[in-house]
């Protein structure tokens, strides 16, 4: 543990990001850092540590990504009742019906495998590699609903008037930290074949 | 104003597999959500600035550390907890789950597992309020996806150890009180072990999902 404040330790802020924008990013620069030796973790070896606490992320983002597509598709449907062309709601066209029943479908998915994946986790029976199937599957799922429900809304989706694209771009970034959405498929092929595509 | 009007979704009555507790944490959070971040998160997102001022809330709703201990300051809560509490925040935005998830799985977390009792003691109840805030340091400028290449390394310098390095996109730098780093020591700089025995084999991965 570095505390703010030791000599050596600065933490540069990260500027012009398109995503995450009302959260702070930034850098850990250690020149030459005293840390007191009462500070370190006394028994973690290798990567075990850092993984273990990556796995417990990743668990609450396969939840977390939910939200932010139950968002949107809330906000699409919405929209898509009240949104008036050809004389009628928006919502009464096909392409439209489909864009939507696809999303509903695909949350109902993830709400279904993220409370099993809950159950097994709180009998600290979830693997690795089926939370990152999870978060996998979760995060391309809620950045697909985002994108589609920006097209519903038409030229509304691209303004502040609507959480849409700020969920679209946000996704951008979760869909890439805690592991990216490539390597977590390796993950996957791992766990099903043996064999490590990345080592 | 701004108004929420954000509406629950749920086609298969998943909720009949969920707790009265767990509904209540729900709702609880999504209050707060409705009530303090989405009027403005809208605007800080526009200027590329974090709400400070929502720290105490996140706190007060119990999004540190919810499956910490209540002895440390968690709630003790279970897993799928901690999920609704994260499906919720990010609801509201990513950007204040990512805040959230840092604090509880990246900070508090590890502290809780591999910490000593004075570092548990020191650190976790005024993580769990907010009072204090923390992030978490893994990723390097060129150690990505591959972090068993990283170059912060520690040497022994008697009563304390010297630390180098950097650290990249790191979610709550900007402000976080501590940091847990992750680094190298002078065995894992240059001993062979680290590469045999830390690569993420399948072996090492399910040794984690059993071993905390």
């Amino acid at each position: 543990m570095v505390e703010r404040g030791y000599d050596g330790f600065t933490t540069p802020e990260t500027h012009s990001k398109w995503s995450l924008r009302a959260s702070a990013t930034g850098e850990l620069v250690f020149n030459n850092v005293k840390v007191p030796k009462t500070n370190l973790f006394p028994d973690v070896r290798g990567l075990k540590g850092p993984l273990s606490c990556l796995n417990s992320a990743r668990y609450g983002i396969s939840w977390g990504a939910i939200g932010a597509a139950l968002d949107c598709y809330d906000t699409a449907l919405r929209y898509s009742k009240e949104r008036i062309q050809f004389g009628k709601p928006i919502g009464s066209f096909q392409l439209q019906q489909k864009k939507l029943a696809e999303m509903i479908t695909e949350i109902t998915k993830a709400q279904l495998l993220t409370w099993r994946l809950g159950v097994l986790k709180n009998e600290n029976r979830a693997t690795p590699a089926q939370i990152s199937m999870a978060k996998r599957n979760n995060v391309n799922m809620a950045l697909q609903i985002a994108r589609e429900a920006r097209q519903i809304l038409g030229a509304m989706g691209i303004t502040g008037d609507y959480s849409i694209m700020r969920h679209m771009m946000n996704l951008e970034s979760v869909i890439t930290y805690e592991g990216t959405h490539d390597v977590h498929l390796l993950i996957t092929g791992m766990d099903v074949t043996g064999i490590s595509a990345f080592s | 104003m701004y108004v929420d009007k954000f509406q629950f979704h749920d086609y298969y009555l998943v909720d009949e597999l969920l707790t009265e507790e767990h509904k209540l944490i729900r709702e609880t959070v999504r209050n707060w959500v409705k009530k303090d971040v989405s009027p403005i998160i809208e605007d800080y997102a526009q200027k590329s600035e974090f709400p400070h001022q929502i720290i105490k809330g996140l706190g007060e709703v119990g999004a540190f550390g919810p499956y910490i201990p209540t002895e440390y300051g968690g709630s003790g809560l279970d897993q799928i907890s901690y999920g609704i509490i994260m499906m919720e925040l990010e609801r509201g935005d990513s950007g204040v789950r990512s805040t959230a998830s840092v604090q509880s799985s990246l900070v508090m977390y590890p502290i809780y597992t591999w910490g000593t009792e004075e570092q548990k003691k020191k650190y976790l109840p005024k993580l769990a309020t907010g009072e204090m805030m923390g992030c978490f340091g893994l990723t390097e400028p060129n150690h990505g996806s591959d972090p068993s290449g990283m170059i912060s390394h520690i040497k022994d310098a008697g009563d304390h150890v010297i630390l180098n390095g950097s650290k990249m996109w790191i979610s709550n730098a900007p402000f976080a009180d501590i940091a847990v780093v992750w680094a190298k020591d002078e065995r894992e700089r240059f001993g062979e072990w680290w590469l045999k025995e830390d690569m993420m084999d399948l072996q090492l991965l399910k040794l984690i999902a059993n071993g905390r």
